[in-house]
């Protein structure tokens, strides 16, 4: 079904590993041990030096550190941390024991270093072929000049997709791999597990999904309310966003761009001040409650429960996210809302539609079929939404104490306060994983299904 | 006859219009309501969190003037220093790594385009916490969570993901006609060349839409800045410290003070959005069209 497609390489070369290592010379197999000694061998003299001192460096790095880290990475370290008597000093001191995270950290990048070592030994292998292939031909071989020369013509993409290729690697993909693996592990404040822990196979998955058990069906509970959420927030958004744009711009509103002025002016102020000050006005002593008591909407004594009674505090997120999404909708969907084309609204009119049946006969289709897309990433966005949970509400209330989540908690806040909050760092875990293996899944089948996805087929 | 129908329509349109400028106007005061009312909030003179009245009885500037003078307890003018500092630094990488990404993405065609795209719709699927705690673990290993080491450690990790942030910024790149490089091509032109004198001085737009939200990320975000400062409070951003007037042992004294520093810090980030507004649209508008 498209998945499976068989790959057509669009970018040929002659000069494929697997021909490196059937034809080439005795200069380049050697190369697979020595790297860059075909380079030289051909005059290459920087690049191979190049692709020698990272072999060096690779081979230093595994002897010294690599190799050790490597052998502690399936036991995770077994000597617990001890208290010892000084007779010297008088005091009691800590003897260095594992840290099971530290063991598992290192390991997880030295293999990800390997992968990159795997990388540059293809790389090495592809160029001391190329260079004896160019040789034999009678062609000219680059200079290390002219390598560096074309980083900035035909191989800017290397020049300039390997710094910000070099940080996403270090400050996502290895994060998140080695959180990952703690979805694997007993790395929790059960047990006391926090220095010391152990590879645990599937037992967390199973743990979460055990409805009989009180993480089961609380993670039950918090995936249902963050897809009735995720629901809510994403086409409540949409609609009002959209009808409040359509109203701006129909042909009697006066004073557009003061109206659309008046929206977007919140949407300047940061969101996390925004929520906050929301937060605080909705307290039972907060000013909208003084406020309806001032005009005698409630009792003096009275306020209304906005984040103390479930429903309401459902209700209220709900609300306020409308508040603080629509000026955002605003201004994302008014471009492609006047791409709408005039001749099919008065073709409706003449045909004797209202603006109701206008809206839900041409608007809205179209704007589905155009912006799936954009919902698809704003769905994912407020599964996602941890601002504005935990800025308004923190999850609150909890209603049954037993559980670790509130009755707003999405699976994203209820990963935060199990990680930072009680150090259930594994469990935590599993829920992103999960979190991802839900979005991705619901990602891919409507991507799939999209107009967008089968004209472009970039995805 | 005639005159009736027409007459008719003009009253149904009046009507119309009633109808809409009524609502509009409803809408707009609940959307400006809670702006203006912190705008009071931050001019009141009575202390504490809250109080029984809507409006303030009295106005003061004290509220400010506490902002800059009273440092022992939060320091605001040090928190805005740092703010800005990392602000600016991070800025600058981000801006570079989101335009050369989409430059490549859009422009070049190399093996790595497609995987890279599918890469980073992928990764955007995680929830930004999960990686958070382990992020805060390897800065640790490097060290990079004590001092002022913690600016650069902010540093990185804000302009660290930035390039997976690349759609809107190549949505722009893809509306310039290829035309334009093939010629720089025929003339001579290094791709770099064409990158630098060409396609960044055609897209000012998308370089001041990148600039500006890299830019204001930061004054943004406080749950990144929260986990890696931790403890250290000379290190603060200013979201955490605005945070932090409202927890329950600094609310009392601090409520109006809160006030005063979301109002300031309001202000550079509304005039910048304002501006910016247009290029937003533009940039959203090419990206959602495909």
């Amino acid at each position: 079904m498209g998945i499976f497609k068989k790959r057509v390489n669009e970018f040929p070369t002659s000069y494929t590993c697997a021909r490196a290592m059937r034809e080439g010379g005795k200069e380049t197999k050697l190369s697979m041990l020595v790297m860059g000694l075909g380079n030289m061998v051909h005059g290459q003299f920087v690049k191979g030096f190049l692709f020698l001192a990272i072999e060096v460096a690779y081979v230093v790095f595994m002897i010294v550190n690599g190799a050790g880290f490597l052998a502690m990475l399936p036991s995770l370290g077994s000597v617990p941390q001890e208290e010892i008597w000084d007779e010297a000093q008088q005091i009691y001191v800590y003897t260095k024991g594992d840290q099971s995270i530290l063991i598992l950290l290192y390991g997880v990048a030295t293999i990800l270093l390997t992968l990159l070592m795997v990388y540059a030994w293809r790389g090495s292998l592809k160029s001391a072929y190329k260079a004896e292939c160019l040789a034999k031909a009678g062609k000219h071989v680059n200079s290390f000049v002219e390598d560096v020369k074309s980083l900035f013509d035909e191989n800017l993409q290397k020049l300039l997709m390997t710094p910000p290729m070099f940080f996403i690697g270090a400050f996502t993909i290895l994060p998140l791999i080695f959180m990952i693996c703690m979805a694997f592990t007993n790395y929790s404040k059960i047990d006391n597990h926090l220095m010391l822990f152990d590879w645990v196979g599937l037992d967390n998955f199973k743990a979460l999904f055990d409805s009989s058990s009180i993480l089961g069906s609380t993670f039950w509970s918090v995936l249902g309310w963050t897809l009735v959420w995720a629901f809510f927030a994403t086409f409540s958004n949409y609609i009002a966003g959209m009808i409040i744009s359509l109203m701006i711009n129909r042909k009697g509103t006066r004073a557009k761009g003061f109206w659309r002025f008046c929206f977007v002016l919140s949407c300047a102020v940061p969101m996390f001040v925004s929520l906050l000050i929301m937060r605080t006005m909705l307290q039972p002593e907060g000013a909208i409650n003084v406020l309806l008591r001032n005009l005698g909407f409630i009792a003096a004594d009275q306020s209304l429960p906005f984040f103390t009674d479930p429903t309401w505090a459902r209700v209220t997120v709900i609300v306020i996210n409308i508040w603080v999404g629509v000026p955002y909708t605003l201004l994302q969907l008014t471009g492609v809302l006047q791409n709408i084309q005039e001749e099919l609204y008065e073709a409706a009119r003449v045909d004797g539609a209202n603006a109701v049946q206008i809206f839900f006969k041409i608007t809205l289709p179209y704007m589905l079929y155009v912006t799936t897309p954009y919902l698809i990433t704003t769905f994912t966005g407020n599964v996602n939404n941890f601002n504005v949970i935990y800025l308004l509400s923190g999850g609150d209330p909890v209603t049954d104490l037993s559980s670790t989540a509130g009755k707003t908690d999405l699976l994203v806040t209820w990963l935060y306060k199990l990680t930072i909050d009680k150090q259930y760092y594994n469990i935590g875990a599993v829920i992103g994983i999960l979190t991802f293996v839900i979005l991705a899944a619901g990602a891919l089948i409507t991507y799939r299904n999209s107009k967008s996805y089968k004209e472009e087929g970039g995805f | 006859m005639k005159k009736e129908k027409m007459h008719s329509a003009k009253t149904k349109r009046f009507i119309n219009n009633t109808i809409v400028h009524t609502v509009l106007g409803i809408l707009a005061v609940v959307w400006v309501f809670p702006i203006v009312w912190v705008i009071l909030t931050s001019f009141r003179a009575e202390k504490g969190s809250y109080v029984s009245t809507f409006l303030p009885q009295s106005c003061t500037l004290d509220n400010y003037i506490k902002l800059f003078t009273d440092t022992t307890i939060l320091d605001f003018p040090k928190m805005f220093t740092n703010t800005l500092v990392i602000a600016i630094f991070s800025c600058i990488l981000s801006t570079f790594y989101v335009l050369a990404a989409s430059y490549c993405l859009s422009r070049l065609r190399f093996k790595m385009r497609k995987p890279y795209m599918n890469m980073a719709m992928i990764l955007g699927l995680f929830p930004g916490f999960m990686s958070m705690i382990a992020v805060y673990f390897i800065l640790k290993a490097l060290g990079m969570t004590e001092g002022n080491l913690i600016k650069v450690a902010l540093v990185l990790v804000y302009s660290g993901g930035a390039a997976l942030g690349f759609q809107i910024a190549k949505g722009f790149f893809d509306t310039i006609p290829f035309a334009v490089d093939e010629a720089a091509l025929l003339d001579g032109c290094t791709r770099w060349q064409i990158f630098t004198k060409i396609t960044l001085p055609l897209s000012k737009p998308i370089v001041i839409y990148t600039t500006l939200t890299a830019f204001m990320g930061l004054w943004l975000d406080f749950i990144f800045a929260k986990v890696i400062c931790r403890a250290n409070s000379d290190q603060y951003t200013i979201a955490i410290g605005l945070w932090k007037m409202l927890e329950k042992e600094y609310i009392d004294s601090w409520y109006t003070c809160f006030a005063a520093g979301a109002v300031l810090i309001s202000i550079p980030i509304a005039a910048l959005f304002l501006y910016m507004q247009r290029y937003y649209v533009d940039g959203l508008s090419g990206a959602v069209k495909g």
